[in-house]
């Protein structure tokens, strides 16, 4: 087995272990992008707001 | 506490001073996670030993459960403590921080059951037994997910916040009962991995500071994560405000 092979594989315990890091990672890399849409679709949300109140006062 | 310090405590406590200050602080905090993150994983994959007594190769996983639990266990800490200045001081930017830590808190609860379990069915043979343990850190991700969803139940966000903050400070003492649990009750789960005195010594120092590296990696990851969030708590909780219509405004 090759020594990249042999390094994901990792005595047979592949799951446990890469399974452990795939989730944390991929909740961490969600995590991240969740709140970076949060914040657009918030700061859209509040611009619409913002241009319907201008267009009441005028 | 000198009197500058409280000015400045004063001066950051008002939401529109400090989504500025949180703004330029991200940059900063997401750097230090990225590095953190590359130094501890190499440690715990290249410099740590591979196994670890009658721990096999799986035990590689110890190096994010044992920081994602203390994350877990520390944010609670954090969250109910800005819960209670919200509540008895009435800052609201402290209730935001509360709101803000949630969800990250509740993520590494969940992180560090998956990575417990994962853990468990190799060493244990099983995923899941009710041990002190690990019943008590679940019910610290129904706390979390208690505390959010009495948050998005109630509509008026004063309301809100006074009702969840006081679950968090109830909920407080789960955290010493998880972090004991294992010297208070007879637990399959393992007890302390770092203590003070005896243990610290046997324990190899690349896995010592494998593990306190990416703790703290998770650390300013959570910080950056939450300064992150908590300016959109901010812009919508301020939208009334003439300085997040000014902002807004602009951008429209």
């Amino acid at each position: 087995m090759s020594e990249i092979a042999e390094f994901f594989y990792f005595s047979g315990y592949a799951w446990y272990v890469w399974g452990s890091y795939g989730v944390t990672a991929a909740f961490m890399v969600i995590e991240v992008i969740v709140v970076i849409k949060g914040r657009k679709s918030m700061l859209q949300r509040l611009a619409r707001m913002a241009r319907l109140n201008k267009n009441d006062n005028e | 506490m000198s009197f500058k310090n409280s000015i400045v405590w004063l001066y950051f406590s008002s939401p529109k001073n400090f989504y500025p200050l949180a703004g330029k602080l991200i940059p900063w905090f997401t750097w230090l996670t990225v590095s953190l993150m590359v130094v501890g994983l190499y440690i715990a994959f290249f410099q740590a030993p591979p196994v670890l007594s009658d721990q096999k190769e799986y035990y590689v996983i110890i190096f994010i459960h044992v920081p994602a639990a203390w994350m877990s266990m520390f944010i609670y800490i954090i969250m109910s403590m800005y819960a209670f200045i919200g509540l008895v001081w009435n800052v609201k930017m402290s209730e935001m921080m509360a709101t803000a830590l949630a969800p990250t808190g509740a993520m590494f609860t969940f992180l560090a059951l998956w990575t417990g379990a994962l853990w468990g069915r190799p060493s244990w043979g099983a995923y899941w037994v009710w041990d002190a343990r690990l019943t008590s850190e679940l019910i610290l991700l129904f706390l979390y997910i208690g505390f959010m969803s009495l948050q998005s139940a109630i509509d008026d966000p004063r309301r809100a916040a006074r009702a969840s903050g006081l679950l968090a400070i109830v909920g407080v003492i789960n955290i010493p009962i998880i972090y004991f649990s294992v010297k208070w009750w007879n637990t399959l789960h393992q007890g302390f991995s770092v203590q003070p005195a005896q243990t610290q010594q046997l324990m190899d120092p690349a896995i010592k500071w494998g593990m306190l590296i990416l703790a703290i990696a998770f650390w300013m990851y959570t910080i950056a994560v939450v300064l992150y969030r908590v300016r959109s708590i901010i812009l919508e909780r301020e939208r009334q405000t003439s300085w997040v219509q000014e902002l807004v405004g602009g951008k429209a």
